[in-house]
């Protein structure tokens, strides 16, 4: 390919924000990660984002590229309309350049108590509880998300609601709440059908088009709220 | 400054992490525990585990081919090429088939058979099934399951994005660390009854490697600095698959589930090597046979390198989407092949550190108070070559012993403890220096000379001449690294700051590895001699350690036992 000069903008914070333009050699087969680390060893040590597994894994390296959410170590140059922009993600605020303050989610993440409980426990000599290829299938889906954040990025709701619960925390609920084993449905339910909880969604899915890893929160935030209004109406009863 | 107490404090939230916190508040829910990590805990490396968690499940929980404790016991002595400690070994494969069903009561989503029963798949250098997976993302669904756990409790605290600066001790014992917060950018003294280190491995001291960008062996070296030694530096695991362009890994698990190692010729050459096993063999075996297969000119030539083939397409797209998603997705997202229909290119990566922390069986160090457990610590299981799937099932066993280890600790230990002003008030100084400091080096450049020297002078073949010029480059590079400037001075979120912080520790753990290697005149596992080409047990059937010398700087090596129950040495043979 041409070794014609690529333009990386990128939104930079510290105590303001601004816009600075750095220039790489354009390679086809580089993320927009690798380019971020070329230039902070070469050129700007100051740049400032988080990154770990470079596999798409960890959850580390979100971002805002060409305005759209994604995970910067498996987004290529070759497939970006240039010059690329990189932003931090929206609806947290920035701590410095592209690293933003998550902690909210994280929180919104351990309300809906994401851990499995058992009415009454076997004791670890008597092996597992069972659960089928077709049972696993069923949590297969919400269990892949990687807390990365990028759907809260998405997420309109979140973006003026901070009490909305979000997405990824609405599917780890679903996760939950989706699997055999767990006997804790009810107060799970009962947590995300309160005022904070999952009502607001407004299920345009911008989350679901924004997830690495085809988690469909939307999905899950809507089935949750078909459970919801099912235990409300039985609660009634 | 500010000083943070607690009962127990625990470094790192990887998996050995994790499951220690969880562990020592089920055992006294009125410590106050503390996890301080220098990434969001479901960022740590655990996350990129891929093939699997090995354990003897007993017959009634699962499909287990009469398979034994022994059995798994002898495998990884063997595999260990009979420097593991044997006592720690028995204890560890009793141990880990709980922590495998322990998990799965917590959520964990084990890939099942049709009965419902959790399943196994093979592993290199297990002579039956034993090892136990979700999907091909083992360690992400393990990470997220501890950290969903340590959810539930109310007595963990987490201290995500502090980095550790140092350890504290006073004559006796350890007393508490200095970390900072990356986030606020400000220095903070943490007291605690006891600490445990689970940092995880120093994969990053390597160019060509399968490790995140974070392993980079703080814990071996912060441990170091207070006067604990490190153990089997020299051996170091060469993963035989990892992708020419980027080191990602391709798990084990591939072949485990059928798949083929082919040089140019379309051969499969481990017929030549290890025709027994095949493609199963113990990762050090086969990372040397493909490294012969391109010596031989029977490898492919590629812009990255020389590499072979892995051939799983005969598999076919059922059961690679089912078992193996991961494979696909990173061969095709990371070097643009889809292993469905084409092989995809390999070749051998660093990729587990064997040594680490001198412990004993409850996860003790020669520090009172102090603790290690998981990859940073060497127990010692691994001896000079770890079997694939047995280090996250040791993270699980030592995480869940160090836990309970820590809580009984600060139970018994109720003396007042004295942080030393002065000595918090001359960290604090040190840093502030440095984060103003104008010196001439820079730290990306230092960093990729030692990456490149340790793959030059540390890598799957070694020799005496060059491993001295290593140490000499590494030596030089440690005197170097002092005087690195940074170009940015803030305190908040200083990525430069932390790295140039990590690379010191790095140049620490870099210059062990090759002074044990140079000192271990053998070929044992992975540490292979090409002037010393066969194993020495007389001379070398044991444990080279090394400690910080009293009043200066340099390294001392001890020597200690190999403990062995019932295994004798024998010549290694499949
Ligand atoms: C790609 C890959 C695949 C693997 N697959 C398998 C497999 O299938 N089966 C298997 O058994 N093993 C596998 N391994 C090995 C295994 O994953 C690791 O050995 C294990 O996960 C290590 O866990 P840990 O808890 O010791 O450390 P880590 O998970 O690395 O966690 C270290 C923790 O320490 C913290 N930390 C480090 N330094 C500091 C500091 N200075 N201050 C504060 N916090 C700090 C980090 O934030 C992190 O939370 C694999 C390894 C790799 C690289
Ligand atoms: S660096 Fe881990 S997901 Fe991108």
């Amino acid at each position: 390919m041409a070794a014609a000069g690529t333009q990386i903008l990128v939104k930079r914070y510290l105590s303001q924000s601004f816009y600075q333009t750095y220039e790489i050699r354009f390679q086809e087969d580089i993320t927009v990660l690798d380019a971020l680390n070329c230039i902070k060893a070469e050129q700007d040590p100051t740049l400032t984002y988080r990154w770990s597994c470079r596999m798409g894994i960890c959850g580390s390296c979100a971002a805002v590229v060409n305005g759209k959410p994604v995970l910067m170590c498996q987004t290529y140059l070759g497939n970006l309309k240039q010059p690329v922009k990189i932003e931090p993600l929206r609806n947290f605020p920035v701590i410095k350049d592209l690293v933003v303050e998550i902690d909210d989610a994280f929180e919104k993440m351990r309300s809906v108590n994401p851990y499995m409980e058992h009415m009454k426990k076997k004791a670890l000599e008597e092996g597992e509880y069972e659960q089928t290829p077709a049972q696993l299938e069923k949590l297969k889906q919400t269990s892949q998300c990687i807390k990365c954040m990028l759907c809260y990025s998405a997420c309109p709701v979140y973006g003026f609601d901070k009490n909305f619960i979000g997405p990824a925390a609405g599917a780890l609920a679903y996760r939950y709440n989706a699997d055999n084993r767990d006997e804790s449905k009810k107060e799970r339910l009962d947590t995300v059908i309160g005022e904070k909880g999952v009502w607001n969604c407004s299920f345009v899915g911008e989350c679901s088009n924004a997830c690495p890893k085809r988690v469909d929160p939307a999905l899950a935030l809507q089935r949750l709220k078909l459970m919801g209004s099912l235990r409300l109406v039985t609660s009634l009863q | 400054m500010e000083i943070i107490e607690s009962d127990i404090l625990i470094v790192g939230g990887g998996g050995a992490g994790l499951r220690a916190a969880i562990a020592a508040a089920e055992k006294n829910p009125k410590l106050k525990i503390a996890i301080v990590s220098k990434v969001y805990p479901v960022r740590s490396h655990t996350v990129s585990a891929e093939g699997g968690i090995a354990g003897v499940l007993p017959n009634e929980t699962s499909a287990n081919d009469g398979d034994s404790l022994e059995q798994h016991a002898f495998d990884t002595i063997r595999g260990s090429d009979f420097l593991a400690d044997q006592d720690a070994v028995e204890f560890f494969v009793k141990e880990a088939p709980r922590e495998i069903i322990q998990m799965e009561h917590w959520g964990c989503p084990w890939s099942r058979e049709e009965n419902g029963k959790v399943a196994v798949r093979a592993f290199g250098g297990m002579s039956v099934k034993r090892t136990v997976f979700a999907a091909d993302k083992t360690g992400f669904y393990m990470l997220h399951t501890l950290f969903e756990r340590t959810l539930k409790y109310a007595n963990i605290r987490r201290f995500d994005e502090w980095f550790v600066l140092k350890l504290l001790r006073d004559d006796a014992r350890v007393t508490g660390l200095i970390a900072m917060d990356l986030r606020r950018g400000i220095i903070a003294a943490f007291k605690a009854k006891a600490v445990l280190l689970a940092t995880g491995g120093a994969g990053k001291i390597y160019s060509f490697t399968t490790n995140a960008n974070i392993k980079t062996g703080d814990g071996m070296a912060l441990a170091y600095e207070i006067g604990v030694p490190l153990k089997d530096m020299e051996f170091v695991q060469f993963h035989p698959t990892g992708l020419p362009r980027t080191g990602i890994l391709i798990t084990e698990g591939a072949r485990g589930e059928g798949g083929y190692l082919l040089n140019k010729n379309g051969e499969r050459f481990m017929k030549n090597y290890l025709p027994t096993k095949m493609e199963l063999g113990p990762r050090d075996i086969i990372s040397r046979a493909i490294m012969s297969e391109i010596k031989a000119g029977r490898g492919f030539e590629g812009p990255h390198g020389a590499y072979v083939h892995l051939d799983i397409r005969h598999l076919g797209e059922k059961l690679i989407d089912e078992k193996l998603p991961l494979v696909r997705e990173v061969a095709k997202d990371f070097e643009g092949v889809d292993p469905v229909h084409e092989p995809i290119p390999v070749r051998p990566v660093a990729h587990y550190f064997m040594g680490g922390v001198a412990t004993n069986l409850r996860a003790e160090t020669s520090l009172s108070g102090l603790f290690a457990a998981g990859e940073t610590a060497c127990v010692t299981i691994n001896g000079a070559n770890r079997l694939g799937s047995n280090s996250l099932a040791e993270c699980l066993v030592f995480g869940r012993v160090a836990g309970e280890m820590v809580a009984e600790y600060a139970e018994n230990n109720s003396v007042a403890i004295n942080l030393s002003k002065d000595e918090i008030a001359q960290e604090e100084a040190r840093i502030k220096k440095f984060l103003s400091h104008e010196g001439s080096e820079r730290v990306a450049v230092l960093r990729e000379s030692m990456q490149k020297t340790m793959e030059e002078h540390a890598g799957i073949e070694r020799e005496k001449s060059s491993i001295q010029a290593g140490l000499e480059k590494i030596i030089e590079l440690r005197k170097r690294a002092e005087n690195i400037g940074l170009v940015d001075h803030s305190p908040i979120f200083n990525t430069e700051f932390v790295s140039a912080l990590e690379l010191k520790n790095m140049l620490l753990v870099a210059e062990a590895v090759l002074r044990s290697a140079l000192n271990r005149e053998e070929s044992r596992g992975s540490h292979m001699r090409s002037d010393f080409p066969n194993r020495d047990d007389e001379r070398f059937l044991k444990h080279l350690t090394l400690r910080q010398a009293q009043g200066d700087t340099s390294m001392v090596t001890t020597e200690h036992p190999v403990t062995i129950t019932k295994w004798q040495p024998q010549e290694r043979k499949y």
